[in-house]
């Protein structure tokens, strides 16, 4: 009774995974700060400037979903996603924005909510959240929160949050923010409940949870082979099936950079990879990517989706199919990239890349039966 | 320990997050029999055996530790710290955790020139403690598995000061897809750690026997290198 999503496909179980969902493409980014032309980086202030224009571009070019990850970093100079969403909803018409992902553990899941039922009225019914804990570590000590609490924090707000969706006053209490009783929280949304997601990064558990909160499961993979995560999407199924949930999507969220050719994809992007990654990997026990090892997350078996808009095309395609997926949302940018280089991204992905993977999927793959046009 | 083919040690997986199913389903695939459990109640963890890792048991942690010839340690850190060693008491435990003050937290008790297996192993003082298993992702462990003698099999550190237990967590790496290096204290260790030069890294042997030679800075080329753990990106 308490599902909390939109317009869930209420078909047969025999229709497999992938036929129940239309297809979605989304990008992603965390305001990774642009570099200029000569490599220098440009003020915060700009790059907020240059994400709106990046968001606005989305929808001209055909892509389904613009989302901000809440970051606090100089690289990643974004922490209020929502009012820059605000923005580019204020000039587009289509498509949907959220946040991916909003780090609801230091947040207030009555505030959450209220930010982005008021980013779904200025929209028109076209916000998103994706809940989960990214690599924004940084908001627990800046909002003083103890990250040795993270996994409490987030079960208990994850619930208030889902209590909060289904939009009547609200009875909660828990130890991690003051009670409430019977509180209306406003702004009502016009059409029921905003889908949200949770993002999952590798924790079975945290997987059952989306299923028993009835969220959407948002898989991040950001390294190591994609395929291994396919018993994640169809424990997700199984567990909705046990909670008497009716099916949802899957998405897969990964990083990646596209241009003209592969070796400029590549190119462009390497640098600011090895640059990003060794500047967080003293503090984050990663180790430095090396040329080796980036050949091989570029590469078919790895997670990062650097190219020309054929070579990634072919991976969304093969990844979403293997993930019995729907959604593919690109993680775009790096730190250092220019807006320019961005822009670019953004066209190949909207007006080569999508309908490649849509063409690339449409034929009944081997195995399960045509994803019909509905 | 039993030596036969036949009746492999029993194994416990304490914690259900990360790290545990993916070592759980390793050690069920070489033949262990395998219990998980988590903090609360082993019902939560069946669906997730079921599809995950199929074959082994969820149990409550007291009786899965009891039974147990060997102990995984797979949760966080400060989720140890709440673990009655007592419960523990007489078992071969292998320490797979890792202190990460950026990603989990500052723990008082683990702020120490010691390497966190030293701290675990003073916590557990009825115990043999191992470090094995912490320093691959867990992304990486399984897709980076190999029987003996594949030519691209990766080594994987195992460091305590027992040498008996060593050797039976050598055993144990070894049977679920790894060259065992064998370092002889916990103190030795401490060069599987975060920051140290084999952390996050997916090495043959050679590689890394020269690495845990080396300065962290020059470590050798790495394998497959994949970055992410959950925390990272999207994940939760």
């Amino acid at each position: 009774m308490s599902d909390v999503t939109a317009e869930v496909a209420g078909k047969p179980s025999s229709v497999p995974e992938s036929a129940r969902f239309p297809l979605v493409f989304g990008l992603d980014t965390f305001g990774d700060r642009n570099g200029d032309a000569d490599g220098k980086p440009v003020t915060h202030a700009q790059t907020i400037r240059n994400v709106v224009a990046e968001g606005v571009r989305a929808e001209q070019v055909g892509i389904d979903f613009f989302g901000i990850g809440e970051h606090h970093t100089d690289y990643f100079p974004m922490p209020a996603g929502d009012v820059v969403l605000a923005a580019i909803a204020a000039r587009t018409n289509r498509i949907h924005l959220g946040s991916a992902v909003t780090v609801l553990s230091s947040d207030d899941p009555v505030r959450v909510f209220q930010r982005y039922s008021t980013l779904n009225a200025i929209s028109g019914g076209r916000a998103e959240v994706i809940l989960g804990r990214g690599s924004s570590i940084e908001s627990f000590p800046l909002f003083g929160y103890d990250l040795a609490d993270y996994e409490e924090l987030f079960e208990e707000k994850a619930s208030l949050f889902a209590e909060l969706l289904k939009g009547g006053p609200v009875t909660w209490e828990g130890t991690t923010r003051p009670p409430l009783y019977h509180q209306d929280v406003v702004p009502h949304t016009e059409s029921g409940p905003f889908p949200v997601w949770i993002g999952v990064g590798g924790n079975p558990q945290s997987v059952i949870r989306a299923a028993r909160l009835g969220f959407r499961l948002a898989l991040a993979i950001i390294g190591g082979n994609p395929a291994r995560f396919a018993a994640f999407s169809q424990l997700f199924q199984k567990a909705l099936e046990k909670f008497g949930r009716p099916p949802l999507p899957v998405a897969v969220h990964s990083p990646g950079h596209i241009a003209p050719t592969d070796d400029q994809a590549r190119d462009e992007f390497w640098p600011r990879w090895l640059e990003l990654i060794s500047l967080v990997a003293p503090e984050r026990g990663f180790a430095i990517p090396t040329e080796e090892s980036f050949t091989w997350e570029t590469g078919p078996q790895g997670a990062l989706y650097v190219g020309s808009p054929e070579t990634v095309a072919r991976k969304i395609a093969a990844n979403l199919r293997a993930l019995q997926a729907t959604r593919f949302d690109l993680k775009y940018g790096m730190p250092g990239l220019t807006h320019e280089m961005l822009m670019t991204n953004i066209e190949l992905y909207g007006q080569q890349v999508i309908p490649r993977v849509r063409e690339l999927l449409a034929p009944a793959p081997p195995g399960p039966t045509s994803s019909g046009s509905t | 320990m039993e030596g036969a083919m036949a009746t492999l040690p029993r194994l416990s997986v304490l914690g259900a997050g990360h790290v545990g199913p993916v070592v759980a389903r390793l050690a069920t695939r070489a033949g262990y029999p395998v219990a998980i459990a988590a903090s609360g109640d082993p019902g939560n963890l069946a669906l997730v055996t079921e599809m995950l890792i199929p074959g082994a048991e969820p149990r409550w942690a007291a009786d899965a530790v009891a039974d147990a010839d060997m102990v995984v340690l797979a949760m966080p850190l400060h989720r140890f710290l709440r673990v009655d060693p007592s419960l523990l008491a007489d078992r071969l435990v292998i320490d797979a955790m890792n202190y990460w003050p950026a990603t989990d937290g500052v723990l008082g008790d683990f702020e120490d020139s010691a390497g966190s297996s030293q701290i675990v192993a003073r916590r557990l003082a009825g115990s043999a403690v191992v470090k094995a298993i912490n320093h691959i992702g867990y992304h990486e462990l399984e897709q980076n598995a190999r029987p003996a003698g594949s030519p691209d099999r990766r080594a994987a550190g195992v460091a305590g000061d027992d040498p008996v237990a060593v050797a039976a967590v050598g055993e144990f790496v070894d049977r679920i897809g790894y060259d065992p290096v064998r370092l002889p204290s916990l103190e030795a260790g401490q060069v599987l750690q975060p920051g140290g030069p084999v952390f996050g890294l997916v090495l043959r042997r050679p590689e890394f026997e020269r690495a845990i030679g080396a300065e962290p800075a020059t470590a050798g080329p790495p394998g497959p290198h994949v970055l992410a753990q959950a925390q990272s990106g999207r994940g939760e």
